[in-house]
This record gives C-alpha cells, structure tokens and sequence, in this order.
C-alpha cells in the first residue's frame, strides 16, 4: 500500500504550499509595477506595455493561472475533507488556533476568489478587449493603462470594496506565508523566527502597498 | 463548591446523545476533575441512573486514556495537563462546565463520553514500530547518538496517543501524534533503518481512516497535555517528501 501512487494529504497540501510562495511571488510583482502609478502614470504604462506585449510574460500569465486553479482547486478539496472529517461538532469550542487567521483561509479565499474575477473584468478583460468601452488612449494614440486604473478609483465605493478586499486578502497571506514553510517541513529553530516574522512583515507591507494606492488615487494626494 | 454540569450523553454508538444538566455538590477544591465525575456516578448509581461512561486508567497524566473535551478544550483550559490531573481548584463555584467527548469521523462515539480510539492504534500497526534485527542487548552507549537528537526523541516518544490533538484541531487532523511517532524513531539509528517506509505507510493508513488534512492551525501544540512540538510535524513532512522522491 505505502508505494501506491495516491494524492495523500501531505502530497496535495504540498501542492497548496508551492502554489502559495508562486502567489506570493506574483504578489510582489504586481505590487511593484502598481506602485509606478504614484510616481509616474507614464511609468505605469510603459509597465503594463511590457506585462503586455513581452512574450515571457505573455506565456506565464498561463503558468500564473495555472497556479490559481491549482491552489483553489486543491483548497477545496482539502476543506471537504477536513469538514467531513468532523460530522457532529463542538456544543462549545473555544478558540484554539495559534496562527489567528489559520481558521478562516477557506473564507478569505473566497473573498480573493470573487475579487479576483470582478479584478479580472475591470482590468484583463477590459485590456483583452473582451468587455467595455476599451481602454482610455493618451494624446498619442496609445492605450492609457494607468487612466484605466485612476478612473475607476474615482468612485468612492470602488475605493471602499477594493481596500476591504484587500485587507482580507492581508488576512490570507498572514497565515500563508508561514504555513507554507511548514508544510515543506522548512520549519527548524534557527529559522523558523525569521520565518514567522517575515511573513508577518510580507503580509503587512503587501497589504499596506496595494491598499494605499487607490486612497492615495481618489484622495489626489498623487 | 457547587457546580452545574452539561453532559453529553449517548447510550451506544447508533443512539441519538443529547446533553444533560447535573448539579454537583460539595466538591472539593483538590478533587480531580475524574474524581469529580465518581462522585456524579455514585449518586446516579444510588438514584438508579445509568452513570455517565468515561476512559480513564492510571489517573497519573501518563497513559492516555482519559479523554474529555472540558469548557471547549480537550482535557479541559489548563494547559500541558490531562483530564484526569485538573483539578476542581481551576473552576468557580457555582460555575456550568460542559463536558463533550473527543468529536472525529475516525473516533466514533460508544458511550457517553467513551471515543473509540483504535485508529490510532491501526496507525501505530502499519508503521509505528522498528523491525530491525540489532542483535543482542548492546551496551547503553555502544551505539553513539547526539544528546540533541535522544531529547527530541525523548520529547515526541512523550505523546500518550491521547488524541487531544485530532479532538482539538478543526480539521480533526491526526498529523502531531503520526508526526511524534514518525520522528522517535526516525531520529534514532535503529529507528532510520526503516524510516521511508515507515512514513509513507503510516501517513497512507492515517489519510485512510479519514482524519482530516492539517492546515497548520497549531491548535494541536497548545493543548496537547504532553507539549509535542509542531516542529515534529515538519519533519514528517521532510521525511514524507524525501521517502516520495527517493
């Protein structure tokens, strides 16, 4: 039985694991070309011209939605084993979990999944030409990416949903950064401080970073 | 002092339980929360009543079978202690403990607050022992081994197969008692002769019975009456991918 080929549970939250850090690499990324907004619009532009046209990037865009539907799928999968595992719950549970977020990853997944879609018709949709009015052109006739982003987040309550999800999205990546070394067994005492402190780090600055950007946009402090 | 008491209750396996409310009187401060629970039984005894079913053994926090889910903890709020070593000091008076069994798919229920726990023990048969021929008795130290690696042994051959870790985690995930018996073997040279095979197996009859998957909670650390540590569970998984690739 022990060398039958199977999904154990090791096995596929593995799978989450190595996702996850690719999630969190891409995060850094998207974060980084973003935040050219505040400082430049022509910046901004020239980043998403290359995230558009580099063709490196225009094949692991794939990779990166593989990488999603990998993740939610497994997710998933996990989270119904783990709810049939306890058919009859607690009458009184208190709240035991170490890694305050670790309880809720199913829901804030959720929350990321839904945002992600809307995020992907007011952007990639839009710049693929699939939905709207296209995107907004500057006075030399090329596309105005960076337009794009500051008309949406002209809208107070766009502004609002976006930095609420966001802020979920922080709650997310708290617990996943750590758990993500732990799963691949990366977890010994010389490092497991820095580990565990970093990601706090991560989740905070990452947060922070994405969600400064609209409020600074609608507020015009930039 | 003067307790309420929220039972669950369940004649056998297939019956449907409910919980029931007892009062308890004059309980001493320095009863142990088991002790408590004869004293419950011996006026239900006395009354007629079916006492309430509950696993207890040595009574001494070493064997494990003590087992119930006390104010939404297993083993009740005091930390690193067995059921049967709380002691009624750490409730108020007049206080309404609920008192539920060990809740997993894998630990069905057979009375009251009785879980069957024989799932752990099919995964200690599939794994959880060394077959390696060492010869005759050896000499304690014929056999060097870093002081470092006999304490982590140590450590994780402390888990008494309780099962507070599947009963507190909220995917009732069996990971940290696997993982505490993975690791005191496999951080021994007797124990390494059969690792690889050792933790697919016990990993595979662990995935088998149905306990849930670990989601890295921790939940399991802070109430395990025996303090195993979740760096147990990392090196289980080390070992897991290593025993997979090689």
């Amino acid at each position: 039985m022990s060398n039958k080929p199977y999904y154990s549970s090791i096995t596929k939250k593995l799978i989450m694991s190595l996702m996850g850090l690719f999630l969190l690499t891409f995060l850094v990324v998207h974060l980084a070309l973003n935040s050219l907004i505040l400082f430049n619009k022509d910046w901004f532009n020239e980043g998403a011209h290359f995230m558009g046209t580099n063709w490196f990037i225009q094949v692991f865009q794939w990779v990166l939605f593989g990488g999603f539907a990998l993740h939610i799928v497994f997710g998933i999968v996990l989270q119904i084993q783990n709810w049939m595992s306890r058919p009859t719950g607690y009458k009184r549970r208190a709240a035991m979990e170490q890694s305050p977020f670790s309880k809720y990853m199913i829901y804030t997944g959720m929350v990321i999944f839904i945002f992600l879609v809307i995020h992907l018709f007011n952007f990639f949709f839009v710049k693929m030409g699939w939905v709207g009015n296209g995107i907004p052109l500057t006075p030399s006739g090329e596309e105005d990416m960076g337009q794009l982003v500051i008309n949406l987040f002209q809208h107070s309550g766009y502004v609002a949903f976006y930095v609420v999800m966001i802020l979920l999205m922080g709650f997310h990546l708290d617990h996943a950064f750590q758990s993500a070394f732990q799963t691949l067994g990366l977890n010994n005492k010389t490092y497991w401080g820095f580990i565990n402190a970093f990601g706090r780090v991560y989740s905070v600055v990452v947060t922070l970073g994405f969600v400064i950007i609209p409020l600074f946009i609608y507020f015009k402090i930039v | 002092m003067d307790l309420k008491l929220k039972i669950w209750r369940q004649a056998g396996p297939t019956a449907k339980g409910q919980f029931v409310d007892y009062d308890v009187h004059n309980i001493s401060e320095d009863a142990s929360f088991l002790e408590m629970i004869d004293i419950l039984n011996d006026e239900l005894i006395e009354k007629g009543d079916d006492p309430v079913a509950f696993d207890h053994d040595c009574r001494e926090g070493i064997c494990g079978m003590c087992s119930m889910f006390i104010n939404g903890h297993p083993h009740g709020p005091q930390k690193a202690t067995t059921t049967c070593q709380l002691h009624m000091r750490k409730f108020k008076g007049g206080e309404t403990i609920t008192v539920e069994p060990w809740r997993a798919k894998p630990f069905p229920v057979i009375k009251d607050l009785v879980v069957d726990r024989s799932a752990f023990d099919e995964i200690i048969q599939a794994g959880g022992y060394t077959s390696a021929t060492t010869g005759g008795v050896p000499d304690a130290n014929a056999i060097p081994i870093s002081k470092e690696n006999a304490d982590l042994a140590m450590d994780a051959a402390a888990c008494i197969g309780c099962g507070a870790c599947v009963a507190a985690c909220k995917n009732a995930s069996a990971m940290l008692f696997v993982s505490a018996k993975v690791s005191q073997f496999a951080l021994l040279p007797q124990g390494k002769v059969e690792a690889k095979d050792r933790v697919k197996s016990m990993v595979a009859k662990m995935d088998e019975l149905g306990f849930g998957n670990c989601t890295n909670t921790y939940a399991c650390e802070a109430e395990c009456p025996k303090e195993i540590s979740i760096t147990n569970i990392a090196r289980m998984n080390r070992q897991f991918i290593g025993a997979k690739l090689g």
